[in-house]
């Protein structure tokens, strides 16, 4: 089903046979032919940089020319995520819990539930500095089911965060990230990174100490990013001030204030979650289109195809 | 255009360069005398692209600048904090709250401390039984003078420029700090950092 595009790309790794051989050959040598062989690789890769859509890259999130035969096209409608949000077939080790926990599946249902509470939460919750907090209370003491929609929020945010981690260990441990499937580890890293944001700006929302100080101490540190902030490196020399870089940026202001409230709530409710929707849509496409879910046995095992099971 | 009287006699003249002329230079971008239409046509598209592609990345730097605006309602940050002889000796928190500062008098006289934890930015608390400030947040301490003593803090806590109006009132301005980074230059002795009253 999947037809492996970036399995046949550039995988020229010259370095590898210089040090197997090292032994015998003095280190001058050694390091001539290694340095020769980063050079040819770097030479392979400016060329293909003449044709960026032969990378590996580029042919992992654009579109790719098929043959034009019959079977090319039933791919494409065999693989397509919008007619096929489940495989049209998976390998039966995939659904065997003790080897994939069923981590992945299980991050999205939460986030689905997290969609779902946070939208309700939407209806009372006020992002203004004046009334945040007393929102807060007012969810928790006095709207139905309040105190139990938060909760199922926070906690729900808590376990996200928990699960992603379990999820990415568990690709890890299995050796998941590997050819074919290194461009869905970015994908996966990049998601991580988005729920770890999701879960910073839905810190401060509450507006209590606890989220005030976290912000605070979150958006400090990014006052030390390198050339985009006041305190970082070459920051000052390029004209950063805590007026001007990052951190600015981020809180719409140099303290942590009612505009930073507001940013804070429209990253938290509009735009991560649809990044995050969008990079989750790629990551679960790409998981068929890397051959399903990695599984202990081959797609098929060998004594399958030569001994058909017969009625 | 006439030739300059200073140059030698039988030098050439310069020669007249046509003026620019935007309907030449369309004309030259638009028509081709290259025999080959699908080149044309690539080079049109290409035209076109790095249009689109030019108006989105300068859509992009605007989104961007969107998010630094021009104007900020924040607290001010100078004030008044009263006269010299409101300050008794050792350290003052009355303006925490209201100004983020501490008002301090010890024997060469008064400044005032940002109260801003050096570390990460946490508002470190007074504690007058251990006569020293404590930030909550990572634990950063720091004596009665503002000097950090034990945590994460990297230096001692910044001091805001004081100086008294005519009317004899301490005026205090947030916005001009005086610094004391690790390994350099105490500026806490520069004039305005501290009122020898």
């Amino acid at each position: 089903m999947a037809d492996g595009n970036g399995s046949k790309g550039m995988s020229g790794n010259g370095a590898g046979d210089a040090t197997q051989n090292g032994g015998k050959k003095s280190p001058v040598t050694v390091l001539v032919e290694g340095a020769k062989a980063v050079g040819v690789q770097a030479a392979e890769e400016i060329k293909a940089l003449k044709q960026p859509e032969k990378t590996d890259v580029w042919k992992s999130v654009l579109r790719v020319k098929h043959d034009e035969t019959p079977r090319s096209r039933a791919l494409g409608v065999l693989s397509n995520v919008f007619l096929h949000l489940h495989p049209a077939k998976i390998n039966r080790d995939a659904v065997a819990y003790n080897y994939t926990w069923g981590m992945g599946g299980m991050t999205f249902y939460v986030y689905i539930t997290l969609v779902f509470t946070g939208t309700l939460l939407m209806f009372y919750y006020h992002p203004s500095k004046v009334v945040a907090f007393r929102d807060i209370l007012y969810l928790e003491h006095d709207v139905p089911f309040g105190k139990l929609l938060r909760n199922m929020h926070r906690w729900g945010a808590h376990l996200m965060v928990i699960m992603v981690e379990l999820h990415m260990f568990r690709v890890f441990l299995t050796g998941s990230y590997k050819k074919p499937r290194e461009f869905n580890w970015v994908v996966g890293v990049i998601l991580l990174v988005l729920t770890l944001l999701l879960s910073f700006t839905g810190y401060l929302l509450p507006d209590d100490q606890l989220g005030f100080w976290a912000v605070t101490v979150g958006t400090n540190m990014a006052r030390a990013t390198p050339l985009l902030g006041h305190d970082g490196p070459f920051g000052r020399q390029l004209g950063m001030t805590p007026f001007n870089d990052v951190r600015f940026g981020l809180l719409g202001g140099s303290i942590v204030d009612s505009n930073a409230l507001l940013r804070a709530y429209i990253w938290h409710c509009v735009a991560i979650p649809i990044i995050a929707s969008a990079f989750m849509v790629v990551h679960f496409w790409r998981v068929r289109k890397d051959g399903g879910i990695s599984g202990p046995a081959p797609v098929q095992l060998e004594s399958e195809i030569k001994e058909p099971r017969k009625l | 255009m006439a030739v300059s009287t200073e140059k030698p006699v039988g030098a050439k003249a310069p020669e007249t360069k046509p003026k620019p002329n935007a309907a030449d230079a369309l004309k030259k971008i638009f028509t081709s005398d290259d025999p080959d239409p699908q080149r044309i046509v690539a080079r049109r598209r290409r035209f076109v692209i790095a249009g689109v592609l030019g108006f989105l990345s300068v859509n992009f730097l605007m989104f961007l600048r969107f998010f630094f605006p021009r104007a900020l309602y924040e607290p001010k940050t100078k004030f008044l904090i009263g006269y010299p002889s409101d300050f008794g000796f050792g350290v003052d928190t009355k303006f925490q709250n209201a100004h983020r500062i501490w008002v301090v008098r010890n024997t060469e006289g008064i400044f005032v401390i940002s109260a801003i934890c050096t570390h990460l930015g946490c508002t470190p608390d007074w504690k007058p039984s251990e006569n020293k400030f404590k930030c909550p947040c990572h634990g950063s301490g720091y004596d009665p003078e503002g000097i950090n003593f034990e945590g994460p803090a990297p230096r001692p806590m910044d001091r805001a420029h004081v100086e008294l109006t005519p009317e004899g009132q301490i005026e205090v301005d947030l916005s001009r700090l005086y610094r004391w980074p690790k390994g350099e230059r105490s500026e806490f002795n520069d004039p305005g950092a501290i009122l020898h009253v």
